[in-house]
């Protein structure tokens, strides 16, 4: 995600490397760059120009400060202005004061309405909430179906009327019903829709009217071109939608409808909405700061924190931080609890976005494989147990019998346990440089490179 | 300009009889691009006007038009150099000469119309892939329904064995159009449930089958692998299949739609697009994009949920109508 924007505006950046200070020339030269790559990203053309002016504006102005390079500075600069264009701070949805929390979800045809509903009411019971599931697209042909199918799936009841009521009055039962049935939250599933169609529009109106939602959801695929912003104005005129859920952010979208969306409506972006199976986790919080940081390919160490915080337990990394200190380095059960972990933690190739200065590593074009946590898996399962304490111990003949054993190769073999070993001294390296702060639980993630995002770290988690 | 709009979606969704004609194709098209045409128009007759020279100003602000309407950054920028070409061989100087110049540049971009025809040893297959919500399910359902019309026999496969209730969808969709589905258990693996579909079509001698697939993510590895194996299996149970394979391509989709394409080509090689969903404000600049930068011709766009809402592209009748100067609709 994002990765397209995040590449050209780092390599612009690179560029301003070696420059001893911000001038008009080097200044719109960059700036032509940044909005080539906005364009290319699908930020709409209006928004596009009016952050460039901004930029300009302030890279000239006063306010750059003398101590940082050029690139820096630029960075900055861009990277504050991202932030403030999808909007500062983190918005939640909100819970109605008294009745159920109704949550009313509104968008295209193919957005992902649907998807999204069933994420939500898991999202609510994993609350500790109580969810109902409502099917009020009585278009598109098994809508209702799908709903239901999810719904079980998710162990959410599902109310329906089947199609031959309209919405506005399946949304009004929905929510009595609810209220006999003690759900506090109520996810009104309503059929796509053009946001031209008058029609229909005023059928989301009066389903508005007659429900008053707590939160008007329009969901957004992430891939929307330049019509977003046609989009986004006109459900929020219509319905003055109350924030949006950017889907499908697991494909290659540079995202710019986000930005789009967030600067036409000034409605909060509140998730985003990756992978089709429907998980909690799959409807990630909008963190406007770390997205920013993630399109300026500086990744987000919050997210990947927290994530590894989910899964990695108290004790684990007690355990691991005693091996650390004892300076013993770590043995072929510890990498795989940590294979275990990481898988835990989600997509692999959604975890390499979060990865700070991806870019910057030393090997070239991570092609996350699952494949690979699978085989590395197996190899160490096929060890001894003595062998997995012990990784000196593996000589050829030990070697081929665990390549034969976990059907892989002598070669995937060694691979594994260079991987070890290279781990094993990075962590040296790591450990002699001394960052106690960092705290064991960073030991199994890649570490950024550079200095200056140490420091930067330090204050995230002391702020924390 | 809201109440425009409103006026247009009013008209779009009033049903009206089947069996398309050759001109209301072009006033649907063009009612459809209505508004993108208006603003389009709009923008483009306040620039090129006689009297007004021809200079760089103007250039930068047809790219910017291009760009709004999703022509794309490198499609617009190879568009313009094309267009300046032509101006300085001509020697024209007055903008209101730019249109014809425009319109002859974007139709050579747009390359050859190249429309379906169904050929080959029978049953004539139809692989269907895309992006989860481009409209693939109700594409099939509008395809269905054509040849059906046609008078062909046809056979659906129901290869969207993922998604909660997809093959639920297309049976009702098929039912509409009045043609059989062959649909696997829950859960089935999609290769197999297509190869069953090819043995059944052979065995009722259907002229066509058109197979379903579940919208997947280009950046899926795992997921284009097991595209890929379809159309490997297909091409094994029956001589020539896939004959035709159809990406589908959300008409509102930005930039991302070229790589789409690209990938979706690396796991099965694509014979053509349909563009769905033109009958918003999306600008349908896509599809010039795609032309351009992939040579994957458009063959279908989609102009509504009707089931007679699919239409051949053609070229000169999609630029024509992109450009026509006044909206007397159908």
């Amino acid at each position: 995600m994002f990765e397209n924007l995040s590449d050209r505006l780092q390599n612009t950046l690179k560029k301003l490397r070696g420059q001893g200070r911000l001038t008009e020339s080097n200044v719109s030269d960059s700036l032509r760059e940044v909005r080539r790559a906005f364009l290319e990203a699908d930020v709409s053309y209006k928004v596009t120009r009016e952050f460039i002016e901004r930029i300009k504006t302030r890279s000239l102005g006063q306010e750059v400060m003398g101590s940082l390079t050029p690139e820096l500075q630029i960075a900055r600069i861009i990277g504050e202005e991202l932030t403030q264009l999808m909007g500062n701070h983190a918005e939640k949805i909100r819970v109605a004061p008294s009745g159920p929390t109704v949550v009313m979800l509104v968008g295209l045809q193919g957005a992902g309405k649907t998807t999204v509903a069933a994420k939500l009411a898991l999202k609510f019971r994993k609350e500790g909430r109580s969810p109902m599931l409502v099917a009020a697209d009585v278009y598109r042909p098994a809508a209702i179906k799908q709903l239901q199918v999810l719904g079980e799936q998710t162990g959410t009841p599902v109310f329906s009327m089947g199609t031959d009521v309209s919405p506005v009055k399946i949304a009004e039962a929905a929510v009595k019903e609810a209220l006999t049935r003690a759900h506090n939250c109520v996810i009104i599933d309503t059929a796509g829709r053009l946001h031209v169609d008058a029609a229909l529009m005023g059928e989301l109106q009066r389903i508005k009217a007659t429900v008053s939602p707590t939160e008007i959801l329009l969901v957004v695929d992430a891939m929307t071109g330049q019509d977003a912003v046609n989009v986004a104005e006109n459900f929020n005129n219509d319905l003055d939608i109350d924030g949006a859920i950017l889907t499908k952010m697991d494909g290659d979208a540079r995202g710019g409808a986000a930005l789009s969306i967030r600067y036409i409506t000034q409605k909060p972006i509140k998730f985003i909405s990756v992978g089709e199976k429907i998980e909690a986790a799959a409807l990630e919080e909008f963190h406007p700061e770390r997205m920013a940081s993630r399109i300026l390919g500086q990744g987000d160490f919050q997210t990947l924190l927290e994530k590894a915080e989910e899964v990695f337990s108290e004790d684990e990394a007690k355990a691991l931080e005693r091996k650390l200190t004892e300076n013993k380095g770590l043995d072929f059960n510890d990498f795989l609890t940590q294979l275990e972990q990481i898988k835990n933690m989600g997509p692999l190739d959604q975890l390499m976005d979060l990865i700070p200065f991806k870019n910057q590593l030393p090997v070239k074009n991570l092609e996350p494989d699952e494949n690979h946590l699978k085989y590395a898996k197996s190899i160490i399962q096929s060890m001894t147990p003595a062998e997995r304490r012990n990784p000196p111990l593996l000589d050829r003949s030990r070697k081929l019998r665990i390549a034969k054993g976990s059907g892989t190769t002598v070669n995937q073999v060694n691979t594994l346990v260079s991987q070890l070993r290279m781990m094993n001294r990075m962590l040296n390296q790591q450990a002699a440089m001394a960052v106690p702060e960092l705290g064991p639980k960073m030991g199994s993630l890649p570490r950024p490179k550079r200095k200056a995002r140490k420091s930067r770290k330090r204050k995230r988690r002391k702020s924390r | 300009m809201l109440r425009n709009l409103f006026k247009d979606g009013d008209k779009s969704r009033v049903e009206s009889d089947d069996a398309p004609k050759k001109e209301s194709w072009f006033n649907r098209l063009k009612s459809g691009l209505a508004k993108t045409r208006n603003q389009l128009i709009s923008q483009l007759s306040g620039l090129l006007r006689v009297g007004r020279k021809i200079d760089e100003d103007l250039m930068e602000e047809i790219e910017e038009i291009l760009i709004q309407a999703d022509v794309g950054v490198d499609t617009t920028l190879t568009l313009m150099d094309n267009v300046r070409e032509a101006v300085k061989v001509k020697g024209l100087d007055d903008s209101s000469e730019l249109e014809t110049v425009l319109k002859a540049e974007i139709l050579k971009l747009l390359g050859e119309d190249v429309p379906l025809q169904l050929e080959g040893e029978k049953p004539y297959t139809i692989l269907v892939l895309g992006v989860n919500g481009a409209g693939k399910t109700t594409t099939i359902g509008k395809l269905a329904r054509r040849f059906r019309r046609g008078g062909h026999s046809v056979l659906v496969a129901a290869g969207d064995t993922f998604r909660a209730a997809a093959a639920d969808q297309l049976a009702i969709w098929c039912e509409r159009a009045g043609v059989e589905l062959i649909r696997g258990g829950e859960r089935a693996e999609p290769a197999s449930v297509v190869f069953d579909a090819i043995h059944a079509a052979k065995h009722r001698e259907a002229d066509v089958l058109i197979v379903d697939t579940a919208g997947r993510l280009h950046t899926k590895k795992p997921l284009m692998d097991e595209l890929s194996k379809i159309g490997r299996v297909m091409s094994r149970a029956h001589a020539g299949a896939p004959h035709e394979v159809l990406l589908v391509i959300d008409g509102t989709v930005g930039q991302n739609a070229l790589m789409q394409a690209k990938i979706f080509n690396e796991a099965v090689p694509i014979t053509g697009v349909v563009v769905t969903k033109l009958d918003g404000t999306a600008k349908g600049g896509i599809v010039i994009a795609v032309n351009a930068e992939l040579g994957a011709p458009v063959k279908f766009i989609g102009l509504g949920e009707r089931l007679e809402d699919l239409r051949d592209f053609e070229r000169t009748d999609f630029v024509e109508a992109l450009f026509a100067s006044d909206a007397t609709d159908a």
